[in-house]
C-alpha cells in the first residue's frame, strides 16, 4: 500500500484512478484527475457518475467530457524552466501557481532563501521574450532586490513574485548561470 | 551517525593516526565498504551560509557523500545570526533551508570546535577525503591611523557583533553618551549601524537585538550620525533597499547636501540600472525638503572625506573627535580614486565606528593564505597547491556580497569538489574515518562538540525566552550558557 501510495503521489494521480481497470491514455488520466473536483450537475451527472464508477471509455459523455477538458485546460498553464545547465524542463502549472514554489515542486533548483519575502535575490529568473509585458510591473521592493542580483538583465524578475495566469502559457523561465567566470578580473566587488 | 567506542586506554601521545587505525576496527567502517557505492567523507570548516550552501549542494548532487560541518561557536549560521541586522528578520528565513540540510542523515554538525586549535587542518585532511574551508572573515580592516585604539572607536564588525550577540563582543560597552556618532564607510553595514543607533526603541525592542545592547541603546544620547566616505555619491557601496530604510526611518530625517549632487542628473542617465536607481533616490532625498516638523534625530552622508587622525579627549582617555582630509576624485564610476587635496576638517564626536570591511585571517599554518588580498588563494574553489583542500564564501572571494552571491559561490565550489570526485582527481576509493576519528580525537582533547540537536535546544530556550518579552528570540550571549543548555 505504501509503495502504491508513493507511486500514486509521484504520478499525480488521484485514488479514484488507481482503481481503474482499463488503463486509458495519459490525457484521459489527466482528465480523470480533475473529474474528482467537478461539482455534480444535472447535465453532467452521468459523466460524474462515470468518473466515480471509474469507466474510462473515451466515448462516454462526450460533450461533458469535453467541457471537463476545457475547464481543465483553462486551468493549466504550461511553462518551461531552463535550469543552470541549459536543460529544458516543461512543467504543467495551474493558474495561480507561484513560479518559485512550482519550481520546487518539480525539483528545479531555484532557491528561495528569504521564502518569498522580498529580502533576497536567490529566485532570480529571466523571463522569455514576449512575456515580460504580460506580467504586472514589479513592485519597487522587487526592483530593489533585483538590483542586487548578479547577472541582472532587462528581462530579470524574481520568481517568487510571478503568479501564473492563462496569458503566460508557453512562458520560459531561465535560471541565471552560476558562471565559472563569475569571478574573473574586472568583476566589481558586490556591496554587502 | 555511527558511534565510535574507544576501548583501548587513552594515552597522552594519542594521535589521529592511532584513532584512524583504531576506528577502522570499530563500527566507523561498518557501513562503509560493504556496498559498491562510495561514501566520500567531506568536512566543511565554518557553519555559516557558505558552509551550509556548500553542504546542501554536495548532499543533493551525490547520494553517498557524508558531510560534516565544523563550527567554532556552539551555534550555527554565522553572519545570518550575527551579521544580519535585528530588524531584517526576513533575510534570516534562509535558516530554514540550512536547518533542512543539517537535519539530513548524511550531514553532521559539530559546534564548539575550533579548527586550527582543537583540531588541525592536517588532521581533518587525514580523516576526510576533502576539506572545504568556509570560515569567513572574523577580522576587520584597520584604518591605520593614529588614535584608532582609543576608547570609543570600534570596528563595525564588533559593534554589529555587540548588538547581535556575538559572545566575544558582549562586553563592548560602546560610548553612547555624546550627541554625534561618526561612521566611516558607506556600505550596508554602515547603514545598519546608523539605523540601529537611530531607530525608535519601540521598533527595536520587538526584534532579536540582545537585551544588553537594547538597554544601552535605551540610554543612548546619540542623536546625529555622520556616515563618511572617501569618494562621492556615485561610489557609495550601500544598496537601495537599505538607503530607502534610512530615508523612511521614523523619527529621523536625512541631512544631505544638495551641492554633493550637482551635475549628477546627466551623469546617471547611461549607467547600469542599480547604480542609477540608487543615485536617483539619493538625489531625491537631498533635493527635496522633508515636509512637516523637523525630526529629533538626523543622519547624513558626507562624501569625499578620508580620516587621518582620531582625536583624543583632553585627558587622552577616549576619542573625542576625528580629523578628515578632503579628497577629490580622479577618474569616474566604480573605479574612481580618492586623492587628497590638502584641506582638512574636524568633527567632534563621542563614538566612531569603522565600517571599512571585514577581513579573513589565516586559520592554520599549513593552509596557503594571501595576506594582501586576505583570502585563500584558489582557482574555482580549489586551494592552490593543496590537493584535497577547497574553499567557499568570503574566505575564497573576499568579504563582500549578499547571501545570494555566497550561495552561487558555494554551489560553484561544491561543483569543483564533485567534478574532482568524478574524475578521480579526488581519490575516494579508500574509506576515511570521518567524524568517527574526530569524535575520538576531540574527546581525548577535552572538547565537547555541540550537535545540531544541541543547537535546537539552545534555539528552543532562546525562542521561549523571547516569547516572554515579545521578541522572536532572546539570544544567549555566553558560550558557557550555550554549552549548558546544549547538554541538557
Amino acid at each position: 500500500m505504501a509503495a502504491s501510495t508513493v507511486l500514486r503521489k509521484s504520478m499525480g494521480l488521484s485514488l479514484t484512478i488507481r482503481r481503474v481497470s482499463h488503463i486509458p491514455n495519459l490525457s484521459n488520466w489527466a482528465r480523470l484527475k480533475h473529474c474528482r473536483h467537478l461539482q455534480p450537475s444535472t447535465s453532467g451527472e452521468r459523466c460524474q457518475r462515470a468518473c466515480r464508477s471509474l469507466h474510462t471509455s473515451a466515448g462516454l459523455c462526450h460533450s461533458d467530457e469535453e467541457g471537463a477538458e476545457r475547464e481543465h485546460d483553462k486551468d493549466v498553464v504550461n511553462v518551461v524552466y531552463v535550469d543552470r545547465s541549459g536543460r529544458r524542463i516543461p512543467v504543467k502549472g495551474r493558474v495561480g501557481d507561484n513560479v518559485l514554489y512550482l519550481a520546487h515542486k518539480h525539483g528545479i533548483e531555484l532557491e528561495g532563501a528569504c521564502e518569498a519575502s522580498l529580502a533576497c535575490s536567490t529566485c532570480h529568473v529571466y523571463v522569455s521574450d514576449g512575456y515580460r509585458d504580460k506580467l504586472p510591473e514589479p513592485d519597487e521592493r522587487e526592483d530593489d532586490m533585483l538590483d542586487m542580483a548578479p547577472l541582472l538583465q532587462e528581462n530579470s524578475r524574481l520568481g517568487c513574485q510571478i503568479t501564473l495566469t492563462p496569458e503566460l502559457e508557453g512562458m520560459e523561465l531561465t535560471l541565471p548561470k552560476i558562471t565559472r567566470n563569475f569571478y574573473v578580473d574586472g568583476h566589481t566587488p558586490k556591496p554587502h | 551517525m555511527s558511534t565510535c567506542i574507544l576501548r583501548a586506554p587513552v594515552s597522552k601521545g594519542f594521535s589521529l593516526q592511532f584513532a584512524t587505525t583504531f576506528a577502522k576496527t570499530t563500527s566507523c567502517y561498518g557501513k562503509l565498504g560493504s556496498t559498491a557505492a562510495p561514501q566520500p567523507q567531506v568536512c566543511i570548516v565554518g557553519g555559516g551560509p557558505a558552509g551550509f550552501y556548500t553542504a546542501q549542494h554536495l548532499l543533493k548532487s551525490h547520494k553517498g557523500v557524508q558531510v560534516d560541518v565544523f563550527e567554532k561557536l556552539p551555534v550555527p549560521f554565522g553572519l545570518v545570526r550575527f551579521g544580519v541586522a535585528p530588524d531584517h528578520p526576513e533575510v534570516k528565513n534562509v535558516i530554514n533551508t540550512f536547518t533542512q540540510t543539517a537535519r539530513q542523515d548524511r550531514c553532521g554538525f559539530y559546534g564548539n570546535v575550533t579548527v586550527g586549535s582543537d583540531v588541525t587542518v592536517e588532521e581533518l585532511k587525514q580523516a576526510y577525503h576533502a576539506v572545504i574551508l568556509s570560515y569567513g572573515a572574523e577580522g576587520s580592516r584597520s584604518l591605520g591611523i593614529p588614535g584608532e585604539d582609543l576608547s570609543g572607536v570600534h570596528s563595525a564588525k564588533d559593534f554589529v557583533g555587540w548588538y547581535n550577540g556575538v559572545p566575544g563582543n558582549k562586553d563592548l560597552k560602546p560610548d553612547l553618551s555624546a550627541e554625534m556618532a561618526v561612521i566611516l564607510g558607506q556600505g550596508n553595514v554602515a547603514l545598519d549601524v546608523a539605523r540601529i543607533l537611530l531607530s525608535p526603541l519601540e521598533l527595536l525592542k520587538k526584534t532579536d537585538i540582545t537585551a544588553g545592547s537594547l538597554e544601552a541603546i535605551a540610554g543612548s544620547r546619540v542623536r546625529r550620525v555622520l556616515i563618511v566616505g572617501r569618494r562621492g555619491p556615485l561610489q557609495v557601496a550601500c544598496t537601495i533597499k537599505e538607503l530607502r530604510e534610512m530615508i523612511n526611518l521614523p523619527g529621523t530625517q536625512p541631512a544631505l547636501d544638495p551641492r554633493d549632487f550637482q551635475g549628477l542628473r546627466e551623469a546617471v542617465q547611461d549607467i547600469p540600472r542599480p547604480r542609477k536607481r540608487l543615485t536617483e533616490l539619493l538625489m531625491k532625498a537631498a533635493l527635496e525638503k522633508a515636509a512637516g516638523k523637523e525630526a529629533e534625530r538626523e543622519w547624513s552622508l558626507r562624501f569625499l572625506r578620508s580620516p587621518t587622525h582620531i582625536l583624543p579627549s583632553p585627558d587622552r582617555s577616549r576619542a573625542a573627535g576625528i580629523r578628515l582630509a578632503v579628497t577629490r576624485l580622479e577618474g569616474s564610476g566604480e573605479h574612481a580614486r580618492a586623492v587628497l587635496t590638502g584641506e582638512v576638517e574636524e568633527v567632534e564626536c563621542g563614538l566612531i565606528v569603522s565600517s571599512i570591511g571585514y577581513q579573513s585571517l589565516p586559520i592554520d599554518p599549513t593552509v596557503p593564505f594571501d595576506p594582501r588580498q586576505a583570502i585563500i588563494p584558489n582557482r574555482m574553489g580549489r586551494v592552490q597547491q593543496a590537493p584535497g583542500l577547497y574553499c567557499s564564501g568570503w574566505v575564497k572571494r573576499g568579504p563582500t556580497g549578499v547571501i545570494a552571491t555566497t550561495m552561487n559561490d558555494s554551489f560553484d565550489t561544491a561543483r569543483s569538489v564533485l567534478d574532482d570526485m568524478e574524475s578521480g582527481q579526488l581519490d575516494t576509493s579508500t574509506p576515511r574515518a570521518g567524524s568517527c576519528a574526530m569524535h575520538a580525537l576531540l574527546k581525548q582533547r577535552g572538547v565537547t562538540p555541540v550537535s545540531f540537536a544541541g543547537w535546537e535546544k539552545i534555539d528552543a530556550v532562546e525562542t521561549a525566552r523571547g516569547r516572554e518579552v515579545g521578541k522572536p528570540r532572546e539570544k544567549l550571549v555566553d558560550v558557557r550558557d550555550m554549552l549548558k543548555v546544549a547538554s541538557l
